[in-house]
């Protein structure tokens, strides 16, 4: 498997203890009305280069705060900065955009756009990039632009579907699709929504050794989520369990006891 | 397993009282307007004979080469008016149909005025926009073009709009969380989701195009209806007939055509 090598970030090996973190929530929490409260002052810290597993049980708020994170979903209350800058209501449009141009964003149901070629949904992940109004189709696309989608397509052992439509694809192949779309721009954070959920085990176990090779070789810093706490358990250097919208528990893998998986899904 | 009775659920649901006072009404709207304009028995009968003297008059439809001839010229600059209209009017349609989209427009809510700009042009009828348009730039095809292109922003915006709000919502949640902005959104995920429903709105509009081409001439608006109202007025039913039939004809294979393009690209 070929993988890109990032040039600006260095691997989690290398990282300076006093390095800020990537992310820092404090209080945050996020009601979608007086009654519904998701999120209720979180307080979270993930460094540049870990991999961070979500877990909880259904309603939790774990898709909420990812999609929180990158300014997806607007917070009721408290701060939140990724990358250094604030993500909250402070944040211009433009900002946002630049922060979530950092990011590579892997959605559980894909989210490809089923009519294009895999190759241009690829491209796709070039959107924002000046003159990207030529990632509407890899025909239209600069060469520079479709040899790094082609690169990344190797990345998920898809080259060889490049032009197949992506409703041709098969649910696991598909998420490879998705994968190689965040990836394509090389991205500092990569985020993934129950990447493994719609595989069956195999094609799961691939996917997370495919985000574990891709934070190893370029220092992508990880966050997802699971139900399965195999995966989250394998793949992660530290687990956050959230419980009825709170930070239940969150401590690195190796002092997470059975116990406390238990008691995360329990009422 | 639980050993309870239950009950198959009504068929049907119950008439609340305020839904039956609307059919009544409704019903007695219906009743009243076709007593006031609905032909009569009486009325089809007296008029049967005037109608067989017309179409006796019509009979048969003068095919003269020279008049054969004039028609086709005719009928080539209805199609004219109708294909060039119709691809001006798409065209507009799309980013008109993006700002009046709810959810995608990139002017937020002021999408309800340009949505409402969009009804205007669909609520007045298209014989009024080519009166308007003979008034402002004189008689001809330019007027008829021009009647069409509106009529068209008319129809495409709203099923192009619709079409956008309808579009699946994922895809544009994922080029919007890697930093992709609107127009972005809308050449990357939007436009290739609703592509065969834009596509077939703008066949539909071609179609209606073409039958709309054709009566424009009355009011002026060029294309083969001035030929129609010319005879008409001249009492040369033989003409009119004849010009009846060529339309009858474009119009089918318009729709022959338009039919077979739908089924291929579905």
């Amino acid at each position: 498997m070929q993988v890109l090598e990032r040039t600006t970030t260095s691997a989690p090996e290398g990282r300076a203890a006093d390095v800020a973190p990537l992310i820092v929530a404090r209080g945050l929490t996020k009601a979608y009305d007086t009654r519904a409260t998701v999120l209720q002052g979180i307080d979270l810290e993930i460094q540049e280069g870990e991999r961070v597993a979500l877990i909880g049980a259904n309603g939790s708020g774990k898709s909420t705060l990812l999609k929180s994170l990158i300014g997806l979903h607007s917070i009721s209350d408290g701060t939140l900065s990724c990358f250094g800058h604030p993500v909250g209501p402070e944040a211009g449009r433009a900002q946002r955009l630049r922060m979530r141009r950092q990011t590579g964003f892997v959605f559980q149901k894909h989210c490809l756009v089923r009519r294009r070629s895999v190759l241009s949904n690829v491209i796709h992940g070039l959107f924002g990039e000046p003159g990207s109004w030529r990632a509407f189709s890899h025909s239209l696309a600069p060469l520079e632009w479709r040899n790094r989608a082609m690169q990344a397509l190797a990345d998920v052992d898809l080259e060889h579907k490049a032009l197949h439509r992506a409703d041709a694809l098969s649910g696991g192949q598909q998420q490879r699709v998705a994968i190689a779309r965040a990836i394509v721009r090389r991205p500092r954070l990569l985020i993934a929504d129950e990447p493994a959920a719609s595989l069956d085990p195999l094609s799961g176990h691939n996917v997370m050794e495919l985000f574990t090779h891709l934070c190893r070789t370029q220092g992508i810093t990880l966050i997802y989520t699971s139900h399965d706490m195999a995966h989250a358990m394998d793949y992660a250097d530290r687990i956050v369990a959230l419980k009825r919208g709170k930070v239940f528990f969150d401590r690195p893998v190796t002092k997470v006891a059975p116990a406390d998986l238990k008691d995360t899904f329990d009422d | 397993m639980i050993d309870r009775r239950v009950q198959a659920p009504d068929r049907f649901r119950r008439f609340s009282t305020l839904n039956f006072v609307l059919i009544v009404a409704l019903a007695a709207i219906l009743l009243t307007s076709m007593e006031q304009v609905a032909p009569s028995p009486k009325q089809l009968a007296d008029g049967l004979p005037g109608m067989a003297n017309l179409v006796g008059r019509m009979l048969p439809p003068n095919t003269e080469p020279d008049f054969l001839a004039r028609i086709a010229v005719r009928m080539v600059e209805t199609f004219q008016i109708a294909l060039v209209g119709a691809a001006i009017g798409i065209a507009l349609s799309l980013p008109i149909a993006w700002c009046a989209a709810r959810g995608v427009s990139p002017l937020g809510r002021g999408n309800v005025l340009v949505k409402a700009a969009i009804s205007f042009l669909r609520t007045v009828p298209d014989l009024v926009w080519a009166l308007i348009f003979v008034a402002s730039i004189g008689l001809g095809a330019v007027a008829g073009t021009m009647t069409i292109m509106v009529d068209t922003i008319g129809f495409c915006g709203r099923f192009f709009a619709e079409a956008m709000e309808d579009a699946e919502k994922e895809p544009q949640e994922a080029l919007a969380a890697i930093g992709a902005n609107r127009p972005s959104i809308l050449i990357g995920a939007i436009l290739p989701d609703i592509m065969p429903s834009l596509i077939n709105s703008s066949l539909f509009a071609l179609e209606k195009a073409v039958r709309s081409s054709v009566v424009l001439g009355l009011v002026g608006a060029g294309g083969i209806g001035q030929e129609l109202k010319v005879a008409f007025d001249l009492f040369q039913y033989r003409n009119a007939s004849m010009i009846i039939l060529a339309i009858f004809v474009i119009v089918l294979l318009m729709e022959v055509c338009t039919d077979k393009l739908r089924a291929r690209l579905q």
